[in-house]
């Protein structure tokens, strides 16, 4: 166990605690919803982990940075966002695949983009969005987060 | 009554559709293992790590998602931000945005709601971004997999270019209505 895993297990069992301290009947009901949701989570996080096993088992790192490396330059990153915006995965597990990448040769900046496009564009609520928000927020929201999605890679790629 | 309905309907066709999924890739796996018995040991190993990692921060993590969704209800968020201005705002939205949980689809209705209430559009752009990327339970496990550095670095950037990004929007929204009304005095 590391320092993150113990310190995220400490934190949430003091807000658990707190919790129960303030209101006994709400807490009850916060574990029924958490419970639920982790059985409703359960499945994509086993698929996102077999497929991550399979990639770094399948695919030599040689490849993976190729695509999305640094030697992949503009192109790589370009891919990463289109398959994050495209993409509809829990972004709770888009996390480990990302880690995976990044061990495999994936460079800072296209999994920065990934997870960036992963979670703030969605193509498939793209419909909804227009729907509740109007064509013209939703779709400058969405295309100005695809740009910001790159920018927020390349200034981490020249930092980290 | 009937929307909770549907979603509970729209919940479980969804962990159907995972539990199948979950059965193809495994078959498709046990396949591959048997044709390159070489890969068994790679494959396992990888997967069983990401698998014990996982399996030690989920539950905390399900934990602190219930938690937030009980205790900070929608009612709460939309009263907060129906009446803030300024760029206060726009980070009073990212804020609300970063609390709850749920869906992207869930914050949509309530960003509705928001503009017909009078909200800033700058605000509210901050608020979906923020619900989108920004959730603290999710920001937990991105320490967990990517590291302090990485977690921090990229949360401090998506919190000053989506602040950006609302602003703009706002800006680009007025200038728009305004050149249509001008258009149509003509």
């Amino acid at each position: 166990m590391n320092t993150t895993t113990i310190f995220i297990n400490v934190f949430t069992f003091g807000c658990l605690i707190f919790a129960i301290i303030k209101d006994r009947i709400k807490t009850k009901q916060a574990l029924t919803v958490s419970l639920k949701s982790f059985f409703r989570i359960i499945p994509s996080v086993l698929i996102i982990i077999i497929f991550i096993g399979l990639l770094l088992g399948f695919i030599p790192q040689s490849q993976i940075s190729k695509i999305v490396g640094e030697q992949a330059g503009f192109g790589g990153v370009l891919i990463v966002a289109l398959l994050g915006a495209f993409l509809h995965i829990p972004s709770l597990i888009s996390f480990p695949l990302a880690a995976s990448l990044l061990k495999s040769g994936a460079s800072v900046t296209s999994v920065a983009v990934f997870i960036t496009t992963l979670t703030m564009i969605g193509v498939v609520t793209l419909p909804l969005e227009i729907k509740e928000l109007g064509k013209k927020m939703a779709l400058m929201r969405n295309g100005i987060s695809f740009v910001i999605a790159i920018i927020i890679g390349i200034i981490m790629g020249v930092f980290l | 009554m009937k929307d909770y309905v549907k979603e509970k309907g729209t919940q479980r066709k969804g962990m159907k559709r995972d539990a199948i999924i979950l059965g193809i890739t495994l078959i498709i796996t046990i396949a591959l293992l048997s044709i390159f018995p070489d890969k068994q040991e790679a494959v396992i190993t990888t997967s069983w790590n990401f698998f014990i990692e996982m399996i030690l921060i989920l539950p905390a993590v399900m934990v602190l998602m219930g938690l937030f969704s009980v205790f900070v209800p929608k009612e709460m968020v939309v009263r907060y931000l129906g009446k803030a201005a300024g760029i206060k705002a726009v980070f009073l939205g990212i804020l609300m945005g970063s609390l709850p949980t749920g869906p992207l689809y869930v914050a949509f209705p309530m960003a509705s709601a928001l503009i017909k209430k009078g909200a800033k559009i700058s605000c509210i752009i901050a608020f979906i971004s923020a619900w989108a990327c920004i959730k603290i339970p999710q920001e937990v496990v991105e320490l967990q997999f990517l590291g302090p550095k990485f977690m921090a670095a990229r949360l401090i950037l998506t919190i000053i270019f989506v602040a950006i990004m609302g602003i703009l929007i706002e800006r680009l929204i007025e200038w728009s209505d305004k050149k249509k009304q001008t258009n149509l005095r003509r």
